[in-house]
Parts: C-alpha cells; structure tokens; sequence
C-alpha cells in the first residue's frame, strides 16, 4: 500500500533547468512547493577533483545510469527498437540541477521566424515549400510576446554577451559583457567580416564578469578553465540551477527538495490531476503526493513517458497523424562543420569555457533567401574554444592513419594546430518521426522505456551539407593549411555524441488537437498540469534549446500563479 | 614562453576581489540557505578573507595548490630508469593474467609507439590502465542497460551484444594470439613489430572474421582504451608522470587560464588530481 503525504500546493516533477526555475518563483510568490528529484543532492564542494576527463567525460559521471532506464530507437516504424545500452548521440541529465549543471551555456534566443515557422515559410515562399510529411507549426506565441522572460532568463543566470545583429529585437543589453576573446576568435571576427558576414560573442551563461543577480545572488567570474561540457563548475561561475534558482527558493522556507524520489505516475481524475506517485528509490517505499498543480519539467523523455503512462492527453498515432502526446519529435543537426589545420599557427585550445566563442546567423533562420535551396531554415555557425581535452581530442588531417606511428606523430603535432567550426542545425518535425511506449523493454521498476523513431531526411542532408560548405569557407578565408569538412550526413546513428538537443512530443500551439499545452505550458486536457521543457517546441531551431527553455519556465511560472488566482484554462 | 599559472601570483590574488555566495549581504543565497556543512568547510580550508568568504571549491585549492604540488614530485611514480624513486606500487594486476597482460602491453604499443617525441603505451602504464578499468565498472558494464531481450540490431542501433568488456577482452586478446599462432607460429607478443601491426589491421579491417565477437569493434575498443590510458589523470594507472599530456603540451588541470586566455600559445608545465588535494 502507497504512503499517503499531507497536500501540496504544488509538485514539481524533476528539478532541473525548468524544475528549479519554476520552485523559485512559485516560492518567493508564497505557494508550497514539493520538488520530487530523482537523482542525488549536488553541490560545488563536490567539484575538487572535477577536473577528471575519464571519469566525467568518458564514463558519465554525472548522468543518468543506464543500467536503470534508457531509451530504445529505431530509424523507422519497420525495424524492432532496440535500447541504447551505452551512451552515445545525447547523455541524460540526473541529479539536483539536471543537464544545468553539466552543460556548457551556450544561451541563445531563437529567433522571431521560429515561433512563426509555418506561417511565414508559406507567406515567403507558398505552401508548397513544405513538404509532404513535414510537420512544423507556429507555436501560439511570437518573439516579441517571450522577449520579457528571455530577458528575465538571462538576468537571473547572467548571461554575458552583445547584442546580435541579426536576432529579435531585446528590451535590454545582456547582463554582463561579452566573454574574453581569444586570438582564434578574433580569426574568425576578422575572416566573417570580410566574407561579409556579421559575427558577435556567443551568449554564454560561464560569466565573464562578478555578478549579483535581481534575487541578490552573487557569483564568481569565470577562469577559462576548460572543465565545463559534462563537468559542474567548481567556482559556481557557469549559471546552473543549484547555483542559482534552488537557494532562491530553499530561502523562502517553502520548498521542500526531496532527492532520490523517482516519480512513476501522474494521478488525476475527470480532467485534473490530483498528485504524483513516486518510488523513494533508497527504501523501495511507494508513496503519493496530493497537490494542487502538477508540474513537469523531467526532461523531453519522461516528460511524454509519465504522460503516456499516466494515461493523460491524447497519445499520438502516427498512422492517421492524431494525437499529441509524442508528436514532432525533432532533434539537432550537429555535423555539418568543418576542421581547420594550421601549420603555421598554434592555440592555447586545452583552455576555454562551454559557451566561449563567436557566433553568425547569416546562414539561420530564414535570415537568407532559400527559394532555391532544397531545405528550409538553417543554422546557427560558430568557432567556440571549449577546452580540448585530450582523449576525446585527437583531430588528424582526413587520410592520416587512424593509430600508430603516423597517428601519434600528427596528433601530437595537431592537438594545439586545429580549430573548428561547427552549426547547430534546425530540425524539422515530421509525421513518421515520434516518441512512444516500447513494447517489450523496461526500466528498473517495470515501466515500458521511451521509444524514438527518428531519422534524418533529405531536408537535414542538404542543411547538414549546405552548413559544413559555409564553415569550410570560413576556415579557409582564416587561413588554414588543411580543411576537412562533412560530405555526406548518412543515416541518424545512436552511438555518436551530436547533441543534447531533444525536443518535441508535448508540443505547444494555439489551439487542442494540433498541440498539447498552451503557450503558459498548460495542457489543455487538464488545466491544473504544466508541461515544461523542449518537449514543447513544434520543431527545433538553428541554435542548443536552454535560453528557450528557460523563457518558457518563467512564462509557465507566471501562468500558473494567474491560474492559481482564477483557475481554467488561460489562453 | 614558459609558464606555470598554478603558481602565478596573479592567479592566487583573483579570488580576492570576488564576490561570494557567502556574502551576508547579498541577499537570499547567504546565512542558512546554505548549510553549515558550507561553513565549515570554507572555515577548514582557512581561506576567508574578512568577512568574504570565496565562493566555490576555489579557495582551499588555491590555499593548498603549493603543497599539493610538492606532494606530487615526492611521490611520482617511478620511471623504468630513475634509481631512487620509490616503486610504484599501482603496478601490479587485478584482472589481466600476466599472459594476457603481456598481449595488451605489446598491442598498445603498437597503437601509441615510442618514437622521439616521448614514451610509448608500454612506458607509459596504459596495459595496467586497462587492467584496472577491466576490473570494476567499466568492466562489468556497471551503467550500462544490460537487460534482454538481446537482438543482432542494424549498425545505427549500436552495441547489442550480451558479453561484458571484460570478456570481450578475453576473447578478442585470446583471437588476436590465435591469429598469431595460425599466422606465424608465435604468440602476439612475441612477434616482430610490423607483424604485429599487420596483426591488429586485419582485426581491423575484419578481415578476422570471428564467432561469438566483431573483430573491428574489439579493435576499437582497444584503440580508445589505449588513449584514456594515454591521456587520463596519472592517478589511474596510464599516463605516467603526465607524460603523455606533456607530449603534446597539454597543461592537465589547471586551476584558471584568465593570464592566457587573450594570448598565443603557451607552454604550460601540467599538473595533475594530485595538487588539487587538499592537504590533510
Ligand atoms: C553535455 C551537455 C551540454 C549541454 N550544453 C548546452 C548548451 O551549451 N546550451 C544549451 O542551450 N543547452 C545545452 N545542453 C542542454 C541543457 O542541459 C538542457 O536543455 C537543459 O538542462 C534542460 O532543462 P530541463 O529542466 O528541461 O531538464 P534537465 O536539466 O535535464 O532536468 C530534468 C530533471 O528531471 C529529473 N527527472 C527525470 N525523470 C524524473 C522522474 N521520473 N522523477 C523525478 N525526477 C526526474 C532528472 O533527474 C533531471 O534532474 C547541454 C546538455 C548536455 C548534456
């Protein structure tokens, strides 16, 4: 028999990102707030040795264990899914502070023309631009509406950086300025320039300055150490939720942190959700938690896993193209980029920070006309100096041999001799591509795992093509001896690291039928659960999802209070 | 230029005019959101200056970088040719026969050679780098989703395969001494190094074709076992005396690169987990 806990005004279903931002201003609001973690307390103190690239980068120390849940995937609905048993193409957050803690806080906005993406391809180009099978969606907000909670987003994290000359328009400057240029940045500054190109600082969440931010919460600036993508920061400089948003709310004395509590169930009854149910995962206990509001912010996979498995919202169904519950799941395309050999030059490339680097969004977007390109959208290209580590950074000139005398002498030669460039390509929704229950695997408590079916399209070859072609010029006008860059995409693969970058499957829209939740991140189908996280983007943009996600979490906030107040459905 | 930043002045001073999470002036992360575990902490690590507590792990670290240091130089391990270092008592193994220890000895060096520019594999401790990987975890595939049904899935699905990496190596080193065997009446070991080469290419290529294991993924997974053990933190086992980051002027970890991050390339002399112990 399940536990039965005192009533909450609020649930929180993971406390990542999303998760930490919610608690943090429900609490200075005044609600109770339950925060249910599945994963362990984190802290900077746990960071002395961090500075660990087997133990971090090449045996996950920090996320999710697979041995207790994984995904399954199949390329296509005529082949069995199968799990990931090892980690490969995205590693899953776990833990206080999820994927916040080790990413690397490259924070953009997406840019107006992506939450307006069918409306405006077809007004530019005519319906017939997209294709037969694409899904894609405006989201029932526009730029301008989500300006203030980017803004708020970007406060509270202190994002540094400079204004982008081809993105919506801001109500203010970036917090703090950009981060510090390196020599190869100002290669890439200079070389953008005269192709004609307009180059500006990534938006970074590392700091390139002290900060205190509105909530009065102070950090260090960051020291280039080049510990940050699969890493916690041990100065507490880069921007995550355990830094950030959770002492925020731990102050008010109204959050309650339970870590270590796996939620299996959102419970509810005619059209409203009553409570969780969740395993305390170090006794085995079942226990149920009452609340007023559910809140969901568990990452794009369990965020559609509890829904499916809770029985709440329409489950998708590929075969007529009904549904909501995993529709348009889309992800990133990373590899179009291109490497540059300097024989003439080296770089410090062993220091630098997650989000350090120099950005264009000439090639994003519809910032370029695509009447006669055989893809829509596009990309965001940029030279970033994340710290190169040196087992999983062994770059050779394409021919040279893979090991052995000749491998080790280039390598060696190489490691502070190469640069790079690379996009973070959109992705596009498409109606064969979803999320779902697998039929036969099952995770540590017998619960069906997520299955994905997903491959890329032609549309992502010909980006992934047209993006590498660009990074390549790049490099070339930078003046590297050697230039490698991607040919052919090939089929979406599980085994290699691209991205991160999951979204989709509880999308958002204007209106039920096509979309899941509002633009507060209310589902429409029971009016007191909020929804939050990329799961909500129709398709995914030319840039990594946080500063998005991050808006979204101040907007659902701020819904829910309003629903709190007056209740039923907000828009 | 060369340069050690862990012992630059400039980078012991910065932490000093940095605002903390400590500051009880700032608000809601000071006083009891954190615990006193934080406190106590910081007042151990006898790194506050006035009432300014830093924030992060940065400041017992900077407090204590110096005596990690030394700590480090007095009980490096013991190079084949120093006479008196201590012995280096890591060296020794915990799932490897000395048979099949001697195979990955031989076959890493090959993969990672000696030449000029340094030691190669075997110098460097990578074979006792994998022995010891093989024995927890990694070996047993402790994280990994482990559970049937097992089906043969298309390339893009990845490994499904049911046998642990430890047995994968004991079958892919014992194919490898076979092969060895068929090919030239020796062990692996025991042949001469273009042989060997020849060896792991048609493990490759899969021009081996095996039964119960693919010949080219073992082979991959010795050439990136090979490199952790090349480039991991000394403390397990490869990498001896930071050798293999030194051959390509990798610093290891450093505490803060602000001095150089605006310039051209700097040498660093690196430094390893070790200095970042705080002295006890
Ligand atoms: C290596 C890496 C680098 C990245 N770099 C960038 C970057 O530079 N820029 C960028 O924009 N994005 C980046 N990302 C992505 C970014 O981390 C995510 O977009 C962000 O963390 C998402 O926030 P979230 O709150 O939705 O999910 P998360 O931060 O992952 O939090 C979800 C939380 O829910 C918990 N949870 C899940 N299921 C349950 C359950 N059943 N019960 C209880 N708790 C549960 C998880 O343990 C986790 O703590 C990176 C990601 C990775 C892994």
């Amino acid at each position: 028999m399940a536990k039965t806990l005192p009533k909450t005004d609020v649930v929180i279903v993971g406390v990542g990102w999303a998760g930490g931002i919610i608690a943090s201003e429900l609490t200075k609001s005044g609600l109770n707030v339950v925060g249910l973690e599945r994963g362990k307390e984190r802290k900077t103190e746990d960071y002395y040795m961090v500075h660990d690239e087997l133990r971090y980068s090449m045996r996950y120390e920090m996320m999710q264990d697979l041995s207790k849940e994984t995904i399954t995937f199949r390329s296509n609905e005529n082949i069995r899914a199968l799990p990931m048993r090892q980690y490969g193409s995205f590693l899953l957050g776990d833990g206080l502070g999820g994927s916040g803690v080790h990413w690397n806080g490259q924070t953009y906005r997406f840019l107006p023309y992506d939450f307006q993406m069918r409306s405006m391809t077809t007004e530019r180009y005519g319906k017939n631009k997209i294709p037969e099978g694409m899904t894609i969606r405006d989201w029932g907000i526009t730029y301008d509406e989500l300006e203030p909670y980017y803004d708020k987003f970007e406060k509270m994290a202190g994002i540094s950086g400079e204004e982008n000359p081809l993105g919506g328009k801001r109500s203010n400057p970036y917090p703090t300025p950009p981060m510090k240029k390196t020599p190869s940045m100002q290669m890439f500054a200079e070389a953008t320039k005269k192709l004609n190109l307009n180059p500006y600082m990534m938006p970074a969440a590392n700091l390139s300055e002290n900060y205190t931010n509105p909530d009065g919460v102070a950090r260090a600036a960051c020291q280039y150490c080049g510990y940050c993508e699969r890493y916690g920061c041990e100065y507490g400089a880069k921007a995550d939720p355990v830094v950030t948003v959770i002492p925020v709310a731990n102050k008010t004395g109204k959050f309650q942190i339970r870590t270590h509590s796996n939620v299996r169930r959102i419970l509810h009854k005619g059209g409203k959700a009553t409570g969780v149910m969740y395993i305390d995962v170090t006794t085995g206990e079942e226990i149920i938690q009452p609340a007023d509001i559910v809140v969901v912010t568990s990452y794009v996979f369990n965020n559609v896993r509890l829904l499916l498995m809770s029985e709440l919202g329409k489950p998708y169904d590929p075969a007529s193209g009904q549904g909501v519950i995993g529709a348009n799941y889309a992800y990133q395309v990373i590899k179009g980029s291109a490497v540059g050999f300097f024989e003439e030059k080296q770089f410090n490339n062993f220091a630098g920070a997650g989000s350090l680097g120099i950005s264009i969004d000439d090639y994003n977007g519809d910032n370029f006309d695509h009447s006669n390109l055989n893809f829509l959208h596009g990309g965001v290209i940029a030279l970033s100096q994340t710290g190169a580590r040196p087992i999983q950074n062994n770059p050779v000139p394409s021919g040279t041999a893979a090991w052995g005398a000749e491998f080790k002498k280039k390598s060696l030669h190489y490691a502070n001799r190469t640069l790079s460039i690379g996009a973070q390509g959109s992705s596009m929704a498409f109606k064969h591509h979803f999320l779902d229950l697998d039929p036969t695997y099952k995770d540590a408590f017998g619960d069906p795992l997520m299955r994905i079916t997903f491959d890329f399209e032609d549309q992502d070859r010909e980006l992934a093509k047209f993006l590498a072609e660009r990074c390549s010029e790049i490099m070339k006008e930078m003046g590297a001896s050697h230039v490698d860059y991607l040919k052919e995409l090939g089929p979406y693969e599980i085994m290699t690291y691209q991205s991160t970058h999951n979204t989709g499957g509880v999308i958002m829209g204007a209106e039920p039928g096509t979309s899941a939740i509002n633009n507060f991140s209310q589902m429409w189908d029971a009016d007191n659960v909020f929804v939050v996280g990329a799961s909500s983007f129709p398709q995914n943009a030319g840039y990594n999802p946080t500063g998005t996600v991050g808006a979204l979490a101040y907007r659902a906030a701020e819904g829910i209070l309003k629903y709190r107040e007056k209740g039923g459905l907000l828009v | 230029m060369e340069r050690n930043s862990s012992r630059d002045t400039t980078a012991l001073e910065e932490p000093k005019d940095q605002a903390s999470l400590e500051d009880s002036s700032s608000g809601p992360d000071s006083g009891q959101v954190h615990d006193s575990s934080r406190r106590k902490f910081l007042v151990n690590s006898g790194y506050v200056l006035g009432t300014l507590a830093v924030g992060g792990v940065i400041s017992s670290l900077f407090g204590c970088a110096k005596d990690g240091e030394d700590n480090a130089d007095s009980s490096a391990p013991a190079d084949d040719n120093k006479e008196a270092a201590a012995p280096n008592y890591n060296r020794a193994l915990m799932y490897f026969t000395q048979a099949q220890f001697r195979i990955v000895e031989a076959a890493t060096e090959r993969i990672f050679p000696e030449d000029e520019s340094g030691p190669g594999a075997k110098k460097l401790g990578v074979a006792f780098f994998i022995d010891h990987q093989l024995a927890g975890d990694w070996g047993f595939n402790g994280r990994d989703y482990m559970n049937p049904p097992f089906f043969a899935g298309e390339k893009e699905q990845g490994y499904q395969g049911r046998l642990k990496r430890r047995e994968l190596f004991d079958i892919g080193l014992r194919e490898l001494d076979n092969y060895s065997q068929t090919t030239h009446g020796k062990g692996f070991a025991e042949l001469e190094p273009d042989q060997q080469d020849a060896a792991l290419k048609a493990f490759e290529t899969e021009e081996v074709k095996l039964t119960t294991i693919s010949a080219g993924s073992f082979f991959k997974m010795l050439r990136s076992a090979t490199l952790e053990g090349v480039y991991s933190d000394p403390l397990y086992g490869g990498n001896l005396n930071m050798e293999g980051w030194r051959m390509r002027n990798y610093p290891g970890s450093q505490m803060s690169y602000l001095n150089i991050i605006e310039k051209d390339f700097t040498k660093i002399e690196p430094s390893s987990l070790q200095a970042h112990l705080a002295s006890h």
